[in-house]
C-alpha cells in the first residue's frame, strides 16, 4: 500500500511538471493559425501531386499540405492501421472499395481523377537490344517488375494476360520467368531501370515524364490496361472543409492540367 | 532553493528514494515489452499455423537461414584473422581501420545498401568489370549475402577482436619461449583462450544478419525463394496478408530469443 501511494505520489508530481512546463509554451499562439493537411497519395503521383500541393498551399494561405507517397497498398493498409489522413489518392479502384468497406472513407465521395496508362521502359543504352513487346519473354532478360499486390504491378500482369492472345499462350510465363525482383512501388522500378541494373520494366506512361533519359516501348491500346485512379476525403478526417476543397482543387482545370503536364490524363 | 532541497528530500527520501530509479526503469521496459506482446497476442488466431507453415514463409525461412548461416561462416572465416591482426599487431594508421570496421555498424542500411548497389551494381565501380565476365550480383541470393556480410560481420570482428586481446601477454611470451610458430600459438593457444568471445560473436553476427532488411531490398531486391527473406517477406507481406507477416515476425522473435539465449550462456560461462 504505501508502494501503491508512493507511485501515485511521484507520477502526480511527474505530470503536473510536464503540465506546468507545457502551458506557456503553447500561450503565445498570436499567428494565424497555420493548418496542416495530409494526403496519402500512390507513388507514380510523387512528382504532380508535389506540385498540385504547392499551388494549393499557394492558394490557400496557412495551409500546408503534406504527403505520404508510397504504393496504393502499403498506404492503404496504413489507414487500415489507423493513420491520421484527410485525402487517400490511389493508383487503383480495389485499395479504395477496401476502404469504402471497412467505412474508412465515403462511398459516395469517392471520384476518379484521372487516367494513366502503361509502357516498357529500358536504360538508355538498352543492354538486352529489346526492339519490341515480344522480346520481353527473351531468355536472360532481367525484368523487374511492381509486386502483384502494388497496383502497377497488378495491371502490368493484366496486360501480359492480354498479351497472350497475340503471343501465345505462355507468353506471360516466360515474362514472369525474367522477373529478378518484385519492388514494393512504381517508383523502385524505375530507379531500378535507371540505374541499369534491370534490362526493362514496366510503369505508367506519366513516370517516364520525370525519368526523359530511359527508352521506351509502347504498349499498345488493344494490350494495354487503363489505371483509374480514384481519390476520397477519409471518414475520420479532421480537416474536412480542406480535403474537399483540396479534392475540388484536383478536379479543377488548374489542378488538372497540372496533372497534364506530368503526363496523366484526364478521367473522362 | 534550499526549501526545494527539503521538499525533494521529503519526497523522494527514505523509502521513496528508489522510485527515481525504478521508475523511469519501469516505462523504458514496458516501452520495449508491450509492442512485442501485442504482436505475439494478435498473431495468435486460428489461422497462425496456416500462415506460419505457408509456402512463402517456408520459402522465407529456408531462405533467411541459408543466407544468415553462410553470412556467419563467411564471418568467421575471414573476420578471425582480422581480429586477431587487430588485437596483436601494431601498426600505423589503425584508428582508420577500426573506423572502417564500425561504420557498417552506425550507418543506416539503406546507406549500406546504396553503397553495395554503386559498388556492384552492373554499372557499378567494379559490378561493370564483373559483368563484363558475365557475373551479375543484384537481384541474387549472393547479393543477400553480401548485404548481410556488410552490415552483420563488423560485430563478430569487434567482439573476437576482444576476446584475442584478453589473453594474457605472458601466456603469449611463454608460447614463443617454448617455441612455438606464430600458427600454433594462435591455434593451439589463442583460440581456445578466445572460443567463447568467438562463439558470441558469431551468434551476433547470425542475429544481425538474420534480421536484414534495407540493404538487402536495396540491393538485392525482392523475389521468393531468391532474395526474398524473412524480413522482406514481413514487409511485402504487411501489405498483402498481414496474418503471413505476424506469423513470420512471430518466429523472427522465437529465434532471436533463443539465439540470444545461448548468447548469454556463453558469456555467464566466461565470467
Amino acid at each position: 500500500m504505501k508502494r501503491l501511494l508512493s507511485l501515485t505520489l511521484v507520477l502526480s508530481i511527474f505530470l503536473t511538471a510536464c503540465g506546468a512546463s507545457a502551458t506557456p509554451t503553447s500561450a503565445p499562439a498570436t499567428q494565424a493559425p497555420t493548418r496542416t493537411l495530409t494526403v496519402f497519395a500512390a507513388a507514380s503521383l510523387t512528382d504532380a501531386f508535389t506540385e498540385v500541393g504547392a499551388a494549393f498551399d499557394a492558394a490557400n494561405p496557412g495551409v500546408t499540405t503534406t504527403f505520404n507517397f508510397a504504393g496504393s497498398q502499403a498506404l492503404r493498409t496504413q489507414i487500415e492501421e489507423g493513420a491520421p489522413v484527410d485525402v487517400f489518392a490511389s493508383a487503383s479502384g480495389k485499395e479504395m472499395e477496401t476502404l469504402v468497406t471497412g467505412t474508412f472513407v465515403v462511398p459516395d465521395a469517392v471520384q476518379v481523377f484521372l487516367t494513366n496508362k502503361l509502357v516498357i521502359i529500358l536504360p538508355a543504352d538498352n543492354p538486352a537490344a529489346l526492339e519490341k513487346l515480344e522480346d520481353l519473354s527473351n531468355p536472360g532478360v532481367k525484368i523487374v517488375f511492381a509486386a502483384e499486390e502494388v497496383p502497377v504491378g497488378n495491371y502490368a500482369r493484366q496486360a501480359l494476360d492480354l498479351m497472350n492472345a497475340s503471343f501465345g499462350t505462355d507468353f506471360k510465363d516466360k515474362v514472369l520467368a525474367n522477373v529478378v525482383s518484385n519492388e514494393d512501388n512504381v517508383k523502385q522500378v524505375l530507379a531500378k531501370v535507371q540505374l541499369g541494373e534491370a534490362d526493362a520494366g514496366i510503369v505508367y506512361t506519366s513516370d517516364v515524364i520525370a525519368a526523359p533519359d530511359l527508352k521506351t516501348i509502347e504498349i499498345p491500346a488493344d494490350l494495354n490496361v487503363i489505371a483509374r485512379y480514384p481519390i476520397a476525403p477519409l471518414t475520420k478526417s479532421e480537416n474536412a472543409d480542406l480535403a474537399a476543397k483540396f479534392i475540388e482543387y484536383v478536379l479543377s482545370a488548374e489542378g488538372q492540367a497540372i496533372l497534364a503536364k506530368w503526363g496523366f490524363a484526364p478521367a473522362k | 532553493m534550499k526549501k526545494l532541497r527539503e521538499l525533494s528530500h521529503q519526497i523522494f527520501g527514505d523509502g521513496y528514494s528508489k522510485w527515481i530509479f525504478l521508475l523511469p526503469s519501469l516505462i523504458l521496459l514496458a516501452f520495449f515489452a508491450l509492442p512485442l506482446v501485442a504482436l505475439m497476442y494478435r498473431s495468435i488466431a486460428p489461422d497462425f499455423l496456416v500462415n506460419a507453415l505457408s509456402r512463402q514463409a517456408f520459402q522465407a525461412l529456408k531462405l533467411s537461414l541459408i543466407t544468415s548461416s553462410i553470412t556467419t561462416l563467411v564471418a568467421v572465416i575471414l573476420g578471425t584473422p582480422l581480429a586477431y591482426l587487430l588485437a596483436r599487431w601494431k601498426f600505423k594508421h589503425k584508428a582508420w581501420l577500426e573506423l572502417i570496421l564500425d561504420l557498417p555498424i552506425v550507418l543506416p542500411p539503406s546507406v549500406a545498401g546504396l553503397a553495395l548497389l554503386i559498388a556492384f551494381g552492373r554499372r557499378g565501380m567494379f559490378g561493370s568489370l564483373l559483368s563484363e565476365l558475365g557475373i551479375g550480383i543484384p537481384f541474387t541470393t549472393a547479393a543477400v549475402i553480401m548485404a548481410q556480410v556488410f552490415v552483420a560481420a563488423p560485430l563478430f570482428v569487434r567482439s573476437a577482436r576482444i576476446g584475442f586481446s584478453h589473453v594474457d601477454k605472458q601466456l603469449e611470451e611463454s608460447a614463443y619461449v617454448e617455441g612455438a610458430t606464430q600458427w600454433q600459438l594462435f591455434y593451439e593457444v589463442m583460440i581456445p583462450i578466445a572460443i567463447r568471445a568467438l562463439a558470441s560473436g558469431a551468434i551476433l553476427t547470425w542475429t544481425r544478419a538474420l534480421g536484414e532488411f534495407g540493404a538487402t531490398i536495396l540491393f538485392a531486391g525482392n523475389l521468393e525463394g531468391v532474395t526474398q527473406t524473412m524480413p522482406i517477406a514481413i514487409y511485402i507481406g504487411f501489405e498483402r496478408n498481414l496474418g503471413v507477416a505476424m506469423a513470420l515476425s512471430v518466429v523472427l522473435i522465437l529465434v532471436s530469443v533463443i539465439l540470444l539465449t545461448i548468447t548469454k550462456q556463453l558469456d555467464k560461462e566466461e565470467e
